[in-house]
């Protein structure tokens, strides 16, 4: 088991640095003149010269890279032109609102898709089955944006019941003293969401249920109620921590299209910002982010699989 | 890994649903799964028509492809330049779902976006699927240090946020349909690399592989001849949700403004375009081009869930 978490460290690590490697080459491929756009189009050439030289723009790309990593190491994304703030300083403002609107809706979907895929499971091809694997497929084949804007039409625009964009306060508990701005946003992640977990949770039940020990336990008399509550929940949680995993970059990337429409002032708002006005080491420093992030979130799923299902063994 | 009875999922699913209720004729395997000796197609093939959810899929995939290569024919319209008389007609009269902000036929323009997005979404869905599966046969067959660092490749690319990709490409080029089918092979390969290669590794340990190995037969050989044509089910299930995939992505790309130019109209293009105008009630503009997006992509996950069924594959990244 040790042996086995230090492998996917060193892999963990290995397959960071080259998220970070090729993010850097791809921004470094992009046109324009970072000192032209820092300095604005009446910069004179010495100021650009200048620019160029301080940042270390002019050295070979090597360099520049090992630079960045270096800065890295010390917890430095980057510094935003445009604002002039610290790339750092702008996701510890927005991270935490971000974490409202991912952790929310994670939890939100983790309640329901774990019942309604149990559920499926039990009563397979029953009407309840049938039901949501028609909804979590529709709700799979939507484009997100499009679930937020039905939500929007229905509720926002056709009756007035609830706000269509998200509280624009500076802080998550200022996000929090906004609830009904949240429920939208939250609302349309959690269905994007709840349609992913709840087929995972059913299949995973599924495959469960087939198990010699549930077979076992319904021999030895159990009753169905704690065959399923003991042995095919208990279960099927493992899963949930796959699920959890997984979806851990989720809180920042898959926002990015829900922050988009409902105005929400996260990460992914930013980095939509940023390349529009090519603040280019702010959108560096964010996918690099959502990079080890999602690393990171995999190495958890792993390892958590790993302790709490005693039958793997590597 | 998981331990499983031998004969595996075809015989699972009389156990479970036999212990409790009655014996369900429809959930019983197909007969023709027992007595089915010759061949596997055929086996294939029933249990995908058996499933009625694929059908429909399967219908809606054929009306679709013919509304939009064969319906201008029928319903000829002008989409390459704007009537600013006609902007933001409701349905009826010579337009039967109405007119765009540029004066466009909905009807019309539904069938010109579903040319680029079913043309996008099949080229994606089968060079995405050819690479990967290339790329992990041979990752699985070598094993080892290749397989190490061919698998770590892949979970970089898995790493990197693909809408973020996306972005810093289109402002490196101007998007094309070429480019853009690029573009999204270049994400959507990774899932068939990791699903073939996974199998390939326990394919590679079989003894008709053995044997080649012993007679000597090159790598090559036995990759192309014995574990390609092996992995067929997972190659076919991927393909169908790649092909899925590519159109929501296409759509959601259109909607975030990185998508192909207004030039060519896409049923993304139409919907992102479309709810700008929600506030002003021109639902038609909405509606039309969301139902098609949502009818095709159910319709081809249906035939994938189906064909996954039919192949008896089990695909861990869905």
């Amino acid at each position: 088991m040790t042996g086995y978490i230090i492998r996917r460290l060193g892999e963990a690590i290995i397959v960071t640095l080259g998220v970070t490697m090729i993010t850097f080459a791809l921004l470094h491929l992009l046109p324009g003149n970072l000192a032209h756009d820092v300095l604005g189009p009446r910069a004179s050439p010495q100021e650009l010269a200048q620019f160029t030289q301080q940042n270390g723009l002019n050295r070979p790309i090597y360099v520049q890279y090992w630079l960045f990593l270096e800065k890295l190491l010390h917890g430095n994304l980057g510094y935003s032109y445009q604002y002039n703030r610290s790339v750092d300083s702008l996701l510890a403002s927005e991270l935490p609102r971000d974490l409202v609107l991912g952790g929310l809706s994670l939890i939100f979907a983790l309640l329901i898709a774990i019942p309604v895929g149990v559920a499926q499971a039990v009563r397979r091809n029953g009407v309840l089955d049938y039901t949501s694997t028609g909804v979590s497929f529709l709700l799979y084949s939507m484009p997100q944006y499009a679930i937020a804007l039905l939500l929007i039409q229905f509720l926002s625009i056709s009756f007035h019941v609830l706000p269509a964009e998200a509280p624009q306060s500076s802080s998550a508990l200022g996000m929090l003293a906004h609830p009904a701005g949240l429920v939208l946003p939250v609302a349309s992640l959690t269905l994007v969401t709840f349609a992913q977990f709840s087929r995972y949770m059913r299949s995973s039940a599924i495959d469960t249920l087939a198990q010699d020990y549930i077979r076992t336990a319904r021999a030895k008399g159990l009753s169905e109620r704690l065959v399923l509550w003991r042995h095919l929940l208990r279960n099927s949680l493992v899963t949930v921590v796959t699920l959890v995993g997984l979806s851990i970059p989720l809180v920042i990337t898959g926002t990015l299209i829900i922050e988009q429409v409902f105005n929400f002032p996260g990460a992914g708002l930013e980095y939509l910002q940023a390349t529009l006005s090519n603040d280019y080491e702010v959108m560096l420093g964010i996918t690099v982010l959502v990079g080890v992030v999602t690393v990171l979130g995999n190495l958890v799923a792993d390892i958590g699989y790993a302790i709490l299902d005693p039958r793997i063994r590597y | 890994m998981r331990s499983s009875i031998p004969g595996s999922g075809t015989e699972n699913a009389p156990a479970e649903a036999g212990d409790r209720k009655p014996v369900d004729v429809d959930v019983l395997p197909e007969g023709g799964e027992v007595a089915a000796t010759g061949n596997p197609w055929a086996v294939v093939a029933r249990t995908f028509a058996q499933n009625r959810l694929a059908m429909f899929g399967v219908g809606v995939v054929v009306v679709v492809t013919l509304f939009s290569f064969i319906g201008p024919l029928f319903h000829p319209t002008d989409q390459l330049n704007p009537n600013l008389l006609e902007v933001h007609l409701p349905p009826g009269g010579g337009h039967l779902l109405g007119t765009d902000s540029q004066g466009f036929d909905i009807l019309g323009r539904l069938m010109e976006g579903g040319k680029s997005s079913i043309e996008v979404g099949l080229a994606v869905g089968i060079i995405a699927t050819l690479i990967g599966l290339i790329y992990g046969a041979v990752s699985g067959f070598f094993g080892g240090a290749v397989d190490g660092v061919l698998m770590r490749v892949v979970d970089v690319g898995y790493a990197i946020p693909v809408v973020f990709l996306f972005i810093f490409m289109s402002q490196l080029v101007t998007p094309s349909l070429t480019l853009l089918i690029a573009l999204l092979v270049a994400v959507s390969w990774l899932i068939p690399a990791r699903l073939v290669r996974g199998e390939t590794l326990s394919l590679r340990t079989r003894e008709y592989v053995q044997a080649v190995q012993v007679m000597g037969g090159r790598s090559w050989r036995i990759i192309l001849r014995h574990i390609v044509p092996n992995t067929i089910g997972t190659i076919m299930v991927t393909v169908t949700f790649q092909v899925a995939n590519a159109i929501l992505t296409l759509a959601v790309l259109q909607y975030l403004g990185f998508g192909l130019p207004p030039s060519t109209p896409t049923w993304g293009g139409m919907l992102s375009e479309g709810t700008t105008y929600l506030q002003d009630g021109y639902w038609w503009q909405v509606y039309p081009p969301l139902f098609i997006i949502v009818i095709t992509v159910v319709a081809f996950n249906f035939i994938g869930d189906a064909l996954q069924d039919a192949f008896d594959v089990r695909l861990q990244e869905r």
